[in-house]
C-alpha cells in the first residue's frame, strides 16, 4: 500500500502530470536551452538536483516555518541550491555552464521548483517529496531532450554533435527560437490529440 | 554614456534581443495574461515599473555590498531576496496609497517575482556592465536603460500577442490545438517576424 502510494508519487511526474508537456510549467529554460541534446540533459540534470534537494530540505522544515513567511524561505532554499548548482557547474563544467549562460541562475524562478515546493513538499513527509522530485525532474529532463532531440536533428543534421544525416541541408530555423516555440507548440497538440484518440 | 551606446541598447532590447520573443524570458505570463489588451497592458506597465526599479536596486546591491565584501557569489540568492522584498513593497505601498490602482494592478505584482524577464535583466546587467568585479565607467545608467527597455520590449510582445488572441478565439482552430498550443506557433510567427531585425546594425 505505502509503496504502491511511493511509485505514483515517482511516476506521476514522467507522464500523466509532465511539467512542461502536461502543466506546461517551466517554459523558459525548456526552449532557450533545447537547442542541443547536450544543453537539455545538462539542465535537465541541474534543475533535477535542485528539485531534489529542495523537496527535501522543504519537507523538512515545514512544520518550522510559520506559514506566512513560507515563500520567502522556500525562495531562499531554492535560491541556495542554485548557487551550489552554479559554482558545481563553472567548476566541473565550465563550457556547459558558458552555454546555458543566464539561464543556470534562472533555475530559481522556475516555475516547477516553486510550484513543487509549494504544492507538494510543504504538504507531504521527506521521502515521498523525494520522489515526487525525482519523478518532476526526470519528467522535465525527458520532455526537455525530447524537445532537443527534434530541434538538434532538424537543425543542425546531428545528435549530442555527431552527423545523422546529411542528405539535405539542416532547416536552421529549427534552432533558432522560432523553431522552438513551433516545436512545443506542435508537439503539445499533438499530446492533445493522442489524448483526445484515447478517451474515444 | 555616448548615444550610440543608447540606441543600440534600446533598439536592442525592444526589437533585436526581444526578451520575450528571442531569449524566452517571461514566457509564463506571456502565455498566461495574454488573453485581452486590457489585463496585457496593465501587466505590462507593472512589469516595466517592476524591471526598472530592481535593475536599480539590484546593482546598487551588487555594487556597493556584494563586490566590497567579495560575496559575488551571492548574487542570486541577494538578488531574489531583492526582487521578491521589492514587490511586497510595492504591493502594499499601493495598498495604502491608491486602491484603485490596486485593483487594477494587484493580482499581477506577485506574479512578477516568479517573472524570470525581472530575474533575468538583473543578471544581464550585471554580466554586460561589470568586467572582473569592477563597474564600467557609466554602467549604472545603462543598466538602468537596459531594464526599462526589457520591460518596454515585454510589454510590446504581451500587447502584439493579446490583440493576436482575441481575434484567435474567433476563428476555428482544430481541436487538438486550440489554447495554449496555437498560442505558441503564434508566437513563433511572431518570433520569425522579429528576427527580421537582426539585419541592424550601429
Amino acid at each position: 500500500m505505502a509503496m504502491k502510494r511511493l511509485i505514483k508519487e515517482f511516476s506521476k511526474g514522467i507522464f500523466r502530470e509532465n511539467p512542461i508537456f502536461v502543466i506546461v510549467l517551466g517554459l523558459c529554460p525548456a526552449l532557450a536551452v533545447s537547442v542541443s541534446l547536450e544543453n537539455a540533459l545538462g539542465m535537465g540534470l541541474a534543475a533535477s538536483f535542485v528539485l531534489v534537494f529542495s523537496n527535501c530540505l522543504i519537507s523538512g522544515i515545514r512544520n518550522i516555518v510559520p506559514s506566512r513567511i513560507r515563500i520567502p524561505c522556500f525562495i531562499v532554499v531554492i535560491a541556495s541550491f542554485v548557487t551550489i548548482v552554479e559554482l558545481l557547474m563553472a567548476a566541473f563544467s565550465p563550457q556547459l555552464a558558458k552555454q546555458l549562460g543566464i539561464f543556470v541562475p534562472l533555475i530559481v524562478v522556475n516555475c516547477i521548483i516553486m510550484g513543487r515546493a509549494e504544492g507538494f513538499a510543504s504538504k507531504n513527509s521527506i521521502l515521498p517529496s523525494l520522489l515526487d522530485g525525482l519523478g518532476m525532474g526526470l519528467g522535465f529532463t525527458i520532455a526537455l531532450s525530447f524537445i532537443a532531440i527534434i530541434r538538434e536533428l532538424l537543425g543542425s543534421g546531428k545528435i549530442l554533435g555527431f552527423m545523422i544525416f546529411k542528405a539535405y541541408p539542416p532547416a536552421t530555423i529549427m534552432i533558432l527560437p522560432p523553431g522552438a516555440l513551433l516545436t512545443l507548440g506542435m508537439l503539445i497538440g499533438l499530446i492533445n490529440l493522442i489524448k483526445e484518440r484515447n478517451k474515444r | 554614456m555616448d548615444l550610440a551606446t543608447g540606441l543600440s541598447i534600446i533598439i536592442g532590447m525592444v526589437f533585436i534581443n526581444n526578451f520575450v520573443l528571442s531569449k524566452f524570458l517571461g514566457l509564463c505570463p506571456f502565455l498566461g495574461v495574454s488573453r485581452q489588451i486590457r489585463l496585457a497592458l496593465g501587466m505590462g506597465l507593472a512589469v516595466i515599473f517592476v524591471m526598472t526599479l530592481s535593475g536599480l536596486l539590484t546593482w546598487l546591491a551588487y555594487r556597493f555590498v556584494l563586490v566590497p565584501l567579495n560575496l559575488v557569489y551571492l548574487r542570486t540568492i541577494v538578488f531574489i531576496l531583492v526582487i521578491a522584498t521589492f514587490v511586497q513593497l510595492v504591493e502594499m505601498i499601493i495598498l495604502k496609497k491608491s486602491p484603485t490602482l490596486y485593483r487594477a494592478l494587484g493580482i499581477y505584482l506577485p506574479l512578477i517575482t516568479t517573472n524570470c524577464a525581472v530575474l533575468g535583466v538583473t543578471v544581464l546587467n550585471i554580466n554586460t556592465f561589470f568586467a572582473n568585479g569592477k563597474s564600467l565607467p557609466g554602467s549604472l545608467g545603462l543598466s538602468l536603460l537596459q531594464s526599462f527597455f526589457a520591460g518596454i520590449g515585454f510589454t510590446l510582445a504581451l500587447l502584439l500577442m493579446s490583440g493576436i488572441r482575441e481575434r484567435l478565439d474567433l476563428t476555428d482552430v482544430p481541436k487538438a490545438l486550440s489554447g495554449i498550443p496555437i498560442a505558441f506557433i503564434v508566437a513563433s510567427l511572431m518570433s520569425l517576424a522579429f528576427m527580421g531585425f537582426n539585419g541592424f546594425r550601429f
